[in-house]
């Protein structure tokens, strides 16, 4: 089979694009329009995904190869030169495999250098540990200077976008692999650090965020046909989030769930954790999330999920049991 | 009158030769490691004359506005090496030889790895080994892209040289033509636990970055006729980036820092001050 060249319209339609990544690489197009001081740099990555933007900026589309501590030197080198570059790749290798770059190069310089990884969780399950996210937003949370995302559908994606590209800040969105689902309205007001609320309910409070904001709202729809109305929040920054805000719409709740796709420990839960306690609030947080061990298997995310009670109806009888224990 | 003495003193610094100036930066550099009581002084005296000629003969600076966009770049990668750096600035008029006494002083602005515009003339936030080359390259990108003149010259160690991403860099700047880069290794041959060659041989290390698209040319990197020829005609080639291999002794100048590992860690005391300024004398 012929190679089709990067750029044609037939290597482009050659595989079906999934929703997410073509949300940021959309809103990025728009932005890199009006501002040239957009570039995106890619460690190898993007095949079917980034051609369209390689053909209309080429001067600006840079494949780094798959070198990645180089890559997010080159982009603070950019981004000291006024440029705003745009770093993508699969989770791990664009966090874990040149943090220190991120650290000192990025963080510490406090350079405008927004980082995209795709493949949030265990979206790239079948693959394996080595191409799961279940330690990013915990590392990334704490470097100062930066900026959390973990959007949980299109809309959240396209709006976190476009308000972290007005921020100097440097930046970190993690994008889920698949066709996710639109979950949102298409006004939903979307901003940085603010808890959406998505339903009211007074039984409990449910906060997600990346594809939990999917499985969370088949959760809470459910329940609520069973009679119990919770209280359902997205909250797809993990930093910088505005506590009061968050604990202003939790404190009145004797029981909280997290859902996240990222290790128990340093995400969405903890965070949510850290909130309450230190504002005095007594009550119980369950965490639905990924445990501390690798999935060392193989099974693509739904199966892993399940291994893990994270489906949807298996969260569903997590939370019933709890609610109902006395 | 304090303006008159600032005359007076830069007349001065202006008719020193170019062999004075890199003695009284060596010369400083051994007051401010001794007076915060701070190592990293053998790296710090092998690349004395490097600097001193990128920073008097090289390098289009603007002393008034040191980050103007006309400016070349300098990133000084081995950062542990910053004193040399800072006493460079100064003598260069950056800013007052008197701030060189805050250097890693508690609550003061100077650290002992460069930091980002720390000081007037500081580019580049280093420190952790293999960072200046890629960072370096990035700005040499944007600069080519935007089809602007001005340079970016970095300094790297010997030892760092161990990092890969410094080999990644090196592929990349090769890659992408950019001429615009020039990266000098001083090349004293001692890292922080032993002798290069002993430690990961980097032998041989010009024919390693020529098969990395760099042009590569060596240098005694205390000869400053020698560098400043070197350096006075980049790029090396059109269309490749630039690599000068200076040889060099770690602890320069100072009969017993000279090759010496213990300078990458010991403090100087007053005794030992005297001596050592005594021999610069």
């Amino acid at each position: 089979m012929a190679l089709q060249k990067p750029g044609s319209e037939a290597f482009g339609k050659s595989l079906k694009r999934t929703f997410m990544r073509t949300a940021f690489i959309n809103t990025l197009i728009k932005l890199a329009e009006k501002d040239k001081r957009i570039y995106l740099l890619t460690g190898d990555l993007g095949f079917s995904v980034f051609e369209t933007f390689a053909k209309k900026f080429p001067e600006r589309f840079i494949n780094c190869g798959v070198a990645e501590q180089n890559m997010m030197g080159v982009a603070a080198g950019l981004a000291l030169e006024g440029k705003k570059p745009y770093v993508y790749s699969i989770v791990p290798f664009v966090t874990m495999r040149c943090l220190e770059q991120i650290r000192n190069d990025v963080a510490y310089q406090n350079l405008d250098v927004k980082i995209v990884g795709v493949g949030g969780g265990v979206s790239y399950g079948e693959l394996g540990a080595t191409h799961h996210a279940m330690e990013d937003a915990g590392i990334m949370r704490l470097l100062p200077n930066f900026q959390v995302f973990c959007p949980g559908d299109p809309l959240e994606a396209e709006k976190l976008m476009l308000a972290s590209y007005k921020s100097p800040s440097p930046s970190f969105m993690r994008l889920n692999r698949g066709g996710d689902k639109m979950i949102h309205k298409r006004g939903d007001k979307i901003e940085i650090g603010k808890p959406f609320i998505m339903e009211k309910g007074k039984t409990g409070a449910i906060v997600v965020n990346g594809i939990f904001l999917r499985i969370g709202k088949e959760v809470s729809d459910n329940l609520k046909s069973l009679g119990h109305e919770f209280k359902f929040i997205s909250l797809p920054t993990l930093k910088p989030v505005d506590r009061n805000s968050l604990y202003k719409e939790l404190k009145d709740y004797k029981v909280i769930f997290s859902m996240e796709e990222h290790n128990v420990l340093g995400g969405l839960g903890t965070l949510i954790s850290e909130t309450m306690a230190e504002r005095g609030w007594s009550g119980r947080i369950k965490k639905i999330a990924l445990p501390d061990e690798f999935f060392s298997k193989t099974g693509k995310a739904e199966y892993i999920r399940r291994k893990y009670r994270m489906t949807s109806e298996q969260i569903i009888k997590t939370i019933l049991k709890t609610i109902t224990k006395k | 009158m304090s303006r008159l003495i600032q005359a007076w003193f830069s007349d001065i610094i202006l008719s020193m030769s170019l062999k004075e100036t890199a003695k009284e930066i060596r010369k400083n550099v051994l007051k401010m490691t001794f007076k915060s009581q701070t190592s990293h002084i053998g790296s710090s005296l092998s690349c004395i004359e490097i600097l001193t000629v990128l920073y008097f003969k090289i390098l289009k600076v603007d002393l008034k506005n040191p980050f103007s966009e006309k400016r070349d770049r300098f990133v000084l990668s081995k950062g542990h090496a910053v004193a040399s750096l800072y006493s460079t600035l100064a003598q260069k008029g950056f800013f007052p030889l008197k701030e060189l006494d805050c250097y890693c002083k508690d609550g003061k602005k100077m650290p002992g790895h460069s930091t980002k515009r720390s000081m007037p003339g500081v580019e580049v936030t280093t420190g952790a080994l293999g960072h200046g080359l890629p960072i370096a390259t990035g700005m040499a990108l944007a600069l080519k892209k935007d089809k602007r003149n001005q340079r970016v010259f970095v300094l790297m160690s010997d030892g760092e040289c161990d990092e890969g991403s410094n080999w990644e860099a090196a592929l990349f700047a090769g890659h992408h033509k950019l001429d615009n880069l020039t990266s000098i290794i001083d090349y004293n041959k001692l890292q922080a636990f032993g002798r290069t060659n002993k430690v990961l041989n980097l032998e041989p290390l010009a024919k390693k970055w020529e098969s990395f698209g760099w042009q590569v040319k060596e240098v005694d990197g205390h000869n400053l006729e020698d560098l400043e020829k070197n350096l006075s005609k980049i790029p090396f080639k059109k269309g490749k980036p630039s690599l000068l291999i200076a040889h060099t002794v770690k602890g320069k100048g100072v009969s017993f820092m000279e090759n010496k590992l213990e300078w990458h860690y010991k403090n100087l005391d007053q005794k030992l001050l005297e001596k050592a300024l005594k021999e610069l004398s």
